[in-house]
């Protein structure tokens, strides 16, 4: 008995020791993109990162929901940002289940006056928009104002977030 | 093109109320007749101040007041804007203000407008706690520039994921739906769409925003969507949603619903009505006049027509009429 009670034990903990590593692991490995305040100059983190499952996407971004669940999204993370108190921003980070997925959307919406950005494997910017792709991920950086300072931030922030995922 | 004193001259023939018959009767309003229409045409005012944002990119919000009231003194006729917005809204009664937010901060319904109609329907003899800004999602509603609050002694603000949905469902059609408490609760409802291009629907405006009182938006976008003009033949979204301050401050002719600044644009207008298909049918032709100026291929061209205007103005609907002969166009 006291032999088998000692197996236990050591059999308990191996496994808790396992578990916490696989979790650690896990997290290690789950995708965060979003830059916390302070990480890209002048650009503070203003709310919580929502994530939406691809059958919740509708909550997010109804009536455009159709055309990302074509092309195969997975989950769509977003969150606001502020460029130095003024300017605001939204980040979205769509997941898609493959490149193909991220390459369909992106070329879907390009339009003539865009320039091309050197992010990720393709990248475009607009002047209050930047929109690049990196695997199977799709980021698109919106400001809600044109100043001149906004496509360089917008770049800066584009960089940070490149650099996460 | 008429000066603004013909403009009301004109707008004086078809002066309108808003309440049903029996109800101008109990509300003690003199008697005439409930009519959109100028000669048997339905009127439509599109009102546009290309000052509305300032040199800033901003915008100004006295401008916006300014304009609301030309609109509203070019619809009823009326150049006292308290007297007539009395002409429009019922004394007592609950007024709910369908705002959208459903493409987020940068394509929303303007809150500068949503509180210049608020601060009118106050002078006009509405409380506060009989005002209900509402729409589908709190996200939305923040958008709009509104956090859900359900304080009746204050205007109340509310996102239909909070205040719930009725347990039974309605339907017409194609549209079975059950409908947004915070729409039920009104007894008049004034819709403040933002016009927008729709991956889907081609237009976004008037009757489209009818998709933010229902629980399950996701279900009527069959087919191009062709479920607006059901959805609005349900009873309490027909006879409720008597008028239209269409926002056409800023819109996206194309990539919408969503916020797209790179097509972003500012009609800076409002589009103004009781004939949610007159509105849409005048708001279309906006947009597409827009598309060409850029370069870009028609609705029609690309596949995505707004078919359902002409469904909402059939036989099976007759919710108004998209014949342009038929839409008396005022534009001020």
């Amino acid at each position: 008995m006291k032999i088998d009670s000692k197996k236990w034990m050591f059999a308990a903990a191996a496994f808790a020791m396992v578990a916490a590593l696989g979790i650690a692991g896990c997290r290690g490995n789950k995708l965060n993109p979003f830059p916390d305040t302070g990480a890209v100059k002048g650009w503070q983190k203003t709310a919580e990162t929502r994530t939406f499952i691809a059958k919740d996407l509708y909550e997010y971004i109804d009536g455009d929901a159709e055309q990302y669940l074509a092309a195969g999204v997975v989950s769509t993370s977003t969150s606001d940002y502020k460029y130095e108190g003024q300017l605001e921003a939204v980040v979205d980070v769509h997941t898609m289940s493959s490149p193909d997925g991220a390459r369909k959307i992106m070329d879907t919406g390009k339009t003539a006056d865009a320039k091309i950005a050197p992010l990720g494997d393709a990248g475009l910017a607009y002047s209050q928009s930047i929109i690049f792709r990196r695997g199977p991920n799709l980021v698109r950086i919106v400001a809600y104002a044109s100043t001149p300072e906004t496509p360089d931030a917008l770049m800066a922030l584009a960089r940070g977030i490149e650099a996460k995922l | 093109m008429k000066n603004r004193r013909d403009f009301l001259k004109t707008a004086a023939t078809g002066a309108v109320l808003l309440g049903s018959s029996s109800a101008v009767t109990k509300l003690g309003y003199a008697a005439a007749p409930d009519t959109h229409t100028v000669a048997g045409k339905s009127k439509v005012v599109v009102a546009h101040d290309a000052q509305l944002h300032g040199a800033d990119g901003k915008l100004d919000e006295k401008r916006v007041q300014a304009l609301l009231d030309r609109a509203i003194a070019s619809y009823t006729g009326i150049e006292n804007p308290v007297a007539a917005w009395k002409r429009i809204v019922p004394v007592g009664k609950v007024i709910g203000l369908k705002v959208n937010g459903l493409g987020g901060k940068g394509i929303a319904t303007h809150p500068e407008l949503t509180l210049a109609i608020c601060e009118r329907l106050q002078q006009a003899g509405v409380k506060p706690g009989q005002i209900v800004i509402f729409e589908q999602r709190t996200n939305f509603l923040q958008a709009c520039g509104f956090q859900h609050t359900d304080n009746p002694a204050g205007i109340r603000k509310l996102s239909g994921e909070i205040y719930g949905y009725e347990a039974q469902s309605s339907n017409f059609g194609a549209a079975t739906i059950k409908l947004a408490k915070a729409l039920t609760l009104c007894d008049m409802v004034i819709g403040l769409p933002i016009l927008k291009d729709h991956s889907m629907a081609g237009l976004t405006f008037a009757m489209k925003n009818m998709y933010g009182v229902v629980d399950r938006p996701q279900d009527l976008h069959a087919s191009n969507c062709a479920a607006v003009a059901d959805l609005n033949c349900i009873p309490a979204i027909r006879d409720k949603v008597r008028f239209t301050i269409g926002d056409a401050i800023s819109s996206v002719y194309d990539g919408g619903p969503s916020f797209h600044p790179e097509r972003l644009w500012q009609p800076n207008s409002l589009i103004v009505g009781q004939d949610r298909v007159a509105i849409d049918h005048t708001a279309w032709q906006m947009l597409e006049r827009k598309r060409a100026e850029a370069g870009m291929q028609s609705l029609e061209a690309v596949g995505r027509p707004p078919r359902y205007i002409a469904t909402a103005a059939d036989a099976a609907h007759k919710l108004g009429v998209n014949d342009p002969q038929r839409i008396h166009l005022m534009q001020v």
